[in-house]
This record gives C-alpha cells, sequence and structure tokens, in this order.
C-alpha cells in the first residue's frame, strides 16, 4: 500500500461516512457541517487524481459559499424538523424509485466504463494532456473559453438569472426606514425652513 | 501508483497530508483523553443550557432576516464569475483574441446583473 493508496482510503471513507450522517443526523445544522466535510474530502480526492483546481474550487465555491447559504437556509426556514419527519414513512415509496433509477444510472456508467465504452459522450473526446507538462488550471482554460464557449455563456446567463431571481424574491422596501438623502437636504432654501421672530421681552413665542 | 514520489503535483501536497493527519491525531488524542481521565459524573443540572443563573428563555436558534441570504447569493455569484478568471488569466496566452472576447461577453453579461442590483439597492443594508 503506497501513501496515494492510503490517502484515497482515508478520503473515501470519511466521505462516504459523512456523506451517511448528511441524511441521517438529527439535527440540519449538524448535517450541514457533515455536508462541508464531505466536500473537504471529495476535494482530497480530486487532488489525488491531479484536478488541483477542481478540487480548490470545490473548497472556495461550496465550502466556502455554497455551505454558508445552506446554513443560512437552515437558520431562516425556522421549520419544526420533528414535525417534518412525521410523514417520513408516506413518502418513503416515492424517495426509494428515485433512489432506485438514480442507483441504476450509477451502475450502468460503471458497467460502460468498465466495458471502455465511452462515458459522458463528447465532454470525454478532448484529450486530457498529462499532468506533469500542462497543469489542470491551465488545461482547462486552453478548451473552456474556445471549445465550450457556448456552455461558459450560458453559464453566465444563468448566474444573471440567478442574480435577478434572488433580487426580485427577497428585496422588499422597507417603509419607515429613514435614509440620508443629501438631494434633499441640499435642496432646502433658506428662506423655507428659517424664520426670524421678532419675540418681546418675558412673553415667549 | 507504485511511488508516491513519482507524481510530482503530490510531492507539493505531502506537507498538507502531513498536517492533516497531525491534527486528526492531536485532536483525537485530546478527546479521548477527556474522555479517560476525567471524572464523567452528568446530571440533570449540568447538562442543562447555562443562561445566567435563570432557566433559558427561548431556543437559540432564531429566524435570520432573508437579507442575509440575499448578500449570501450574491456573493456566490461573483465567487464563480472570479473562478472562471483563474483558468482565463493562465491560458490567455495560448487562446488568443476568441477566448479574450468569449470572456469580455461572460463578464458583460454578469455587468449587466450587477448594475442591475446596484440600481435595485439590493446592495444596501438599510
Amino acid at each position: 500500500m503506497t501513501l496515494t493508496t492510503i490517502a484515497f482510503y482515508a478520503f473515501a471513507i470519511v466521505l462516504l461516512a459523512s456523506a451517511v450522517r448528511v441524511i441521517t443526523a438529527k439535527n440540519p445544522v449538524h448535517s450541514v457541517l457533515f455536508l462541508i466535510l464531505a466536500f473537504f474530502n471529495a476535494a482530497g480526492l480530486f487532488v489525488l487524481i491531479g484536478a488541483e483546481f477542481v478540487a480548490m474550487i470545490l473548497v472556495i465555491v461550496y465550502v466556502g459559499a455554497v455551505a454558508v447559504l445552506f446554513l443560512f437556509v437552515v437558520m431562516m426556514l425556522d421549520i419544526n424538523f420533528q414535525e417534518l419527519r412525521q410523514g417520513f414513512m408516506q413518502y418513503m415509496p416515492v424517495g426509494l424509485v428515485v433512489g432506485a433509477i438514480l442507483a441504476v444510472e450509477l451502475v450502468f456508467l460503471a458497467v460502460t466504463q468498465l466495458a471502455g465504452g465511452p462515458v459522458g459522450g463528447q465532454a470525454n473526446n478532448a484529450p486530457i494532456p498529462p499532468v506533469d507538462q500542462v497543469t489542470n488550471t491551465e488545461a482547462i482554460g486552453q478548451i473552456l473559453y474556445t471549445d465550450y464557449v457556448y456552455a461558459f455563456q450560458v453559464s453566465g446567463l444563468i448566474l444573471l438569472v440567478a442574480m435577478i431571481g434572488a433580487i426580485v424574491l427577497t428585496l422588499r422596501s422597507r417603509p419607515g426606514v429613514r435614509r440620508q438623502q443629501i438631494g434633499q437636504q441640499l435642496d432646502r432654501k433658506r428662506a423655507e425652513v428659517v424664520q426670524v421672530r421678532k419675540v418681546p421681552t418675558r412673553g415667549g413665542v | 501508483m507504485s511511488d508516491p514520489m513519482s507524481n510530482p503535483l503530490l510531492v507539493q501536497y505531502l506537507p498538507i497530508l502531513v498536517f492533516l493527519a497531525i491534527a486528526t491525531v492531536v485532536a483525537g488524542a485530546m478527546i479521548a483523553a477527556s474522555l479517560v481521565v476525567g471524572k464523567q459524573k452528568p446530571d440533570a443540572e449540568k447538562l442543562s443550557a447555562y443562561e445566567c443563573g435563570f432557566e433559558a428563555f427561548e431556543d437559540a436558534r432564531s429566524k435570520f432576516d432573508v437579507r442575509f441570504y440575499l448578500v449570501s447569493i450574491l456573493f456566490i455569484i461573483f465567487d464563480l464569475e472570479v473562478a472562471f478568471l483563474f483558468p482565463w488569466a493562465i491560458a490567455l496566452g495560448d487562446i488568443g483574441m476568441f477566448g479574450f472576447w468569449s470572456m469580455m461577453v461572460f463578464l458583460g453579461i454578469l455587468t449587466i446583473g450587477f448594475i442591475y442590483e446596484w440600481k435595485k439597492g439590493a446592495l444596501e443594508w438599510e
């Protein structure tokens, strides 16, 4: 057993164990924390196959941003998760069917791969340059912006839709919030707001 | 993979692996030692939440404002935009003008979204 093999099995075991804990943990916040652990171990696996860039992006985007978003959502919803669990037996048949379909697809992919067939159709046709000559980041950069330009632009449009959708859904103007409005302040004329009055002695205004 | 030293990429990551192993061992040793050495006599009062001597008023989990979610989504989107810039910057010499303008169009699309959120006031907190 070489060090690489040991590291692979360590990462894979922790990844699978934390993935199981994500769906079995009682507390949803614990689920999110186990999800973060799973992301870290997946990043370790990516490093082991030489996909440095994908590993780092997994840590930056998924751990740094998506997991935080999940935590916000879990905290924001304020659902009683005990109540949510009561319909578990009711939904189990549907869940089992979906799980079975996914499992069949995975087995199908694995069998095709073992038989030496193409996996993923066209996407697999680009030759993968050797890791010691071209780094992973450079290899991605050489094809992503030219060969896969449509997929790249579509991803930009999807990000735009996500941005506008999030703003449309969540942005509310709050009444009763006092903001400084500099234009209004500067517009005030002296004549409108200042009055000079004669105040008689001992009389008051 | 016969020898770990055969792959120069993984050799660079070896210190991180050593660091991870040490961190795991130290953290595990601390938990195990406190379980073994320390006296464990739990009772209901020791295990209950402590809040300045009186009973806790409410659950520690409370509703978050939806605006945190909006800020988080906007952060993820620009995070991804920057992530796309890294391979582009490295490979810019190879991909030529087409690759350059491809990225400019991508940035332009996201700039439209940026202007939209700026004008909508989504970046202002209050």
